[in-house]
């Protein structure tokens, strides 16, 4: 976004008040807080107006490919460290089907990627997308196994096949999906190019020879009318994944360069390597990545760095406090509390529910806080215990004058029964001994 | 022609340098000092600064074994049982450039050893390996008081690093360590103001910058990793735009990983969980070396191998 005394410089300087402001002065400043509209001055020249629309363009375009509400947003961030304020657009992460595969086993797949997911501090965890490979060379066959995918899953489609012909047929076919195309090169970009622009698809723009290289294919692709563009490195090692990354990140919000101001793709390919490259990927600027196959065991941990690198550093994931029956409580069910990190919530959660006794589980407000911070940080004390048990109504729910505690704060306990007038039952550290805890009482 | 400017950084601060471990030239018995530290840029980025020293991987070895998932143990064998050939295991046979050891079994909690136990167990281990070697105590201060100097005094010359000191506790093991030039660990809490704070102690108190290594805390995947990222990464830029009480190098302990209940508990899958567990660690690894790790102290060989691996690639040809 340009200054408020660059955006002056560029107005008519009539100071008319058409804009509802008195002054262009004033009107500039409002335009540069994203408070009024360049088009509310009547007297802007077009060229003006190009201008500032330009540079008010985000440093980064957002770029979407998908249909219905199955759509991912790619781009748009604004941030080198997600410190300074957040990450906004999570790296979408697509599992790869070949066309050379024959439809029932191109069904299959399909199926396995979509029953790969797992559950976590409330959120579901899974492949944002799928990836057809035009493995075959042929048109085809490739138009085909586009549409079996299609049919077979609502998520969003990569199409990748070098062969203009082959990308005509498919993306053609499924064009009310709007794929994402991969792609364009060196060799192929003028054909690559007019597909995407007539069915209005996204497209890859890949080149390996460097930075500067790609942002010259990017500006012919450009030129030819195309302006929802996604970068490919062809990076070979993780180095020039790093490097490549960051100096685009940096050029494009830091240096105002416009050139490769989009979104990311890594094709990881298989094996270490690629687990490696889309880990590295998730943190370092990367919008999307392809993995030709990976398994549960590695794509756990991919999907919670994910999760925890583009929360918002300034708000813990929380969950509503009060209370919340668990596996049926009734009268005489006890009370057991915990926090309001959802972190913490669900781990407790999980386990008492493994455990099948019913209890009534008391979420106390820490601001999102885990069990021992907020204890240190004074947020988690008998008092507001008492007063959050006093707030949900848990005492007419429950009779059985107990309540269950963290392990880790077993300190204060006596505090505890004095402030409000229950038996305190110091349970285990971690919440992994709660079923047997429960069980055994 | 498209020309992308390069927007190197032109940083004032650079990372200092600690030397672990001592060779005969300066009295100790290790084969190998090992230097670590001297970043000019931020990680890995080749074209921001250099990074003239690798990171390293510090093989975990405890004296006392209660709680050990059962992966490591298979991956060790009987060796666990031993911390001399437990410390062999990792230099011998996956490749550790650093023993950490974890006088674990000095707590009343576990074997309650005494502290002339556990430094001589430390001097075992000094004789049957020749890299550098961490130590820490077992968390209880008036403990780790009492083993540290004695630690200190049995390898006066080895140049130990010695973990750990906190802003409420640091005093007698900044003794320990000065007495002997050994380093030391200064930890402190996911806070850029505290890793700050404990430095500034310890340098008061009379050690030398050279000699310290600090330790963020690296939360495990999962367990408030986000946090410690963030708080390397503000570490690091702080000290390139010049705070010289944060020049220097980072440690992270990875092995908490293996206590993230998602990375080792039974869910449904056809992989084992040696397999989730392994990448559990590695990707709190990697974590921490793209924020800025000098040190990674590791409990699994097979996610340092891969670790390794990484790293290799993160520095190797373009
Ligand atoms: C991430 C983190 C933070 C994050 C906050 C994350 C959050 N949203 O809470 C930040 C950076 C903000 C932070 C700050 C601080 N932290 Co902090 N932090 C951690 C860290 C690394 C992980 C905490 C976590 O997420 N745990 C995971 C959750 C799930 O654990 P949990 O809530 O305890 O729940 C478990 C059990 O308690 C049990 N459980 C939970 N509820 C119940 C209920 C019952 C009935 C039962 C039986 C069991 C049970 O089940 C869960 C799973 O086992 C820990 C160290 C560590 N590795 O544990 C330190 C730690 C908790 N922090 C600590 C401290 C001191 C602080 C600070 C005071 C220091 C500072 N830097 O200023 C501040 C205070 C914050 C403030 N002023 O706002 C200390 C606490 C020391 C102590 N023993 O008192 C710890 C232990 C670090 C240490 N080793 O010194 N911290
Ligand atoms: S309408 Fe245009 S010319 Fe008139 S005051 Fe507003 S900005 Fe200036």
């Amino acid at each position: 976004m340009p200054t408020a005394i660059e955006i002056f410089k560029l107005l008519p300087k009539k100071n008319c008040g058409k804009c509802n402001y008195p002054t262009c002065l004033a009107f500039a400043m409002q335009i540069a807080n994203s408070k009024a509209k360049l088009q509310d001055c009547p007297f802007l020249s077009e060229e003006a107006l190009a201008v500032l629309a330009a540079s008010a363009a985000p440093p980064i375009r957002l770029v979407k490919f998908g249909s219905g509400n199955k759509v991912i947003e790619m781009g748009d961030e604004t941030e080198l460290y997600r410190h300074e304020k957040r990450f906004f657009h999570p790296t979408a992460y697509a599992l790869t089907v070949s066309d050379a595969l024959d439809d029932s086993a191109i069904a299959q797949k399909v199926e396995r990627i979509a029953n790969i997911k797992f559950e976590r501090v409330g959120q579901e965890l899974r492949f944002d997308a799928i990836a057809v490979k035009n493995d075959s060379s042929d048109a085809k066959r490739f138009k085909e196994a586009a549409e079996a995918v299609a049919a077979k899953t609502d998520l969003p489609i990569v199409l990748v096949s070098r062969s203009p012909e082959s990308m005509k047929a498919a993306a053609g076919a499924i064009s009310i999906r709007r794929p994402l195309l991969f792609g364009a090169n060196a060799t192929n970009h003028v054909q690559m190019a007019a597909v995407a622009k007539d069915l209005n698809c996204p497209l890859v723009v890949s080149e390996g020879k460097g930075l500067d290289a790609l942002a010259n294919l990017v500006q012919l692709v450009k030129s030819s009318g195309i302006e929802d563009i996604v970068l490919d490195f062809e990076a070979g090692s993780m180095k020039q994944l790093l490097e490549r990354s960051s100096i685009v990140r940096k050029v494009s919000v830091k240096k105002t360069f416009r050139g490769l101001g989009y979104p990311i793709l890594v094709d990881a390919g298989s094996g270490e390597p690629a687990i490696l490259k889309g880990l590295l990927a998730t943190m370092k600027y990367g919008s999307i990545v392809l993995f030709d196959e990976l398994s549960e065991a590695r794509a756990h941990p991919l999907f919670v760095l994910r999760q925890n690198i583009y929360t918002d550093p300034q708000v813990p994931i929380q969950v509503k406090p009060g209370v919340y029956p668990v596996n049926a409580p009734n009268e005489s069910s006890a009370v057991l509390f915990t926090t309001n990190f959802s972190l913490t919530y669900f781990t407790v959660l999980s386990d008492i529910e493994k455990s099948k006794v019913p209890i009534w589980l008391l979420v106390v407000d820490t601001e999102g806080l885990s069990v021992m911070t907020a204890f240190s940080a004074g947020k988690l004390t008998p008092e507001s215990v008492n007063a959050c048990l006093e707030a949900s109504g848990v005492k007419e729910k429950s009779k059985s004058g107990e309540i269950i505690i963290p392990g880790m704060v077993s300190r204060m306990s006596g505090k505890l029964a004095e402030a409000t007038g229950l038996k305190v039952i110091v349970g285990p550290k971690e919440s992994s001994g709660i079923p047997k805890f429960l069980k055994s009482r | 022609m498209v020309e992308v400017p390069i927007p190197k950084e032109k940083w004032s601060g650079k990372i200092g340098e600690v030397t672990l471990g001592a060779t005969a030239e300066n009295g100790g018995t290790r084969t190998i000092a090992l230097r670590t530290g001297s970043e000019t840029g931020m990680p890995f980025l080749s074209y921001e600064g250099v990074m003239p020293n690798r990171p390293l991987i510090a093989g975990e070895v405890l004296d006392s074994i209660s709680e050990l998932p059962a992966p490591i143990r298979s991956e060790f064998g009987e060796a666990v049982n031993d911390p001399v050939a437990w410390a062999r295991a990792w230099v011998d046979k996956f490749g550790a450039d650093i023993i950490c050891i974890k006088l674990v079994s000095t707590s009343p909690d576990e074997a309650n050893r005494s502290p002339h136990e556990a430094a001589e167990t430390v001097k075992r281990v000094l004789e049957a390996v020749k890299v550098p070697i961490i130590v820490y105590g077992c968390g209880i201060e008036e403990r780790d008081a009492k083993t540290f100097e004695l630690v200190s005094n049995i390898a006066s010359k080895e140049r130990l690093l010695i973990g750990h000191a906190e802003d409420t506790a640091y005093k007698s093991i900044a003794a320990a360590t000065m007495a002997n030039h050994h380093a030391i660990i200064s930890f402190s809490n996911l806070d850029i103001n505290l890793a700050k704070q404990i430095n500034i102690l310890l340098t008061d108190f009379g050690v030398k910058k050279d000699a310290i290594v600090m330790d963020p805390l690296m939360a495990a995947l999962g367990m408030g990793l986000e946090y410690s990222y963030s708080v390397m990464e503000r570490i690091r830029l702080a000290a390139f735009m010049g705070d010289g009480m944060l020049q220097v190098p980072l440690i992270c302990d990875t092995s908490a990983s293996w206590k993230a209940k998602e990375a080792t508990e039974d869910i449904p899958g056809p992989d084992g969980i040696a397999e989730r567990a392994t990448w559990w660690e590695t990707t709190t690894a990697l974590a921490a070396l793209i924020a800025g790790a000098d040190i990674l102290i590791m409990r699994s060989p097979r996610a340092s191998a891969i670790v390794r691996r990484a790293m290799e690639d993160l520095t190797g040809g373009d």
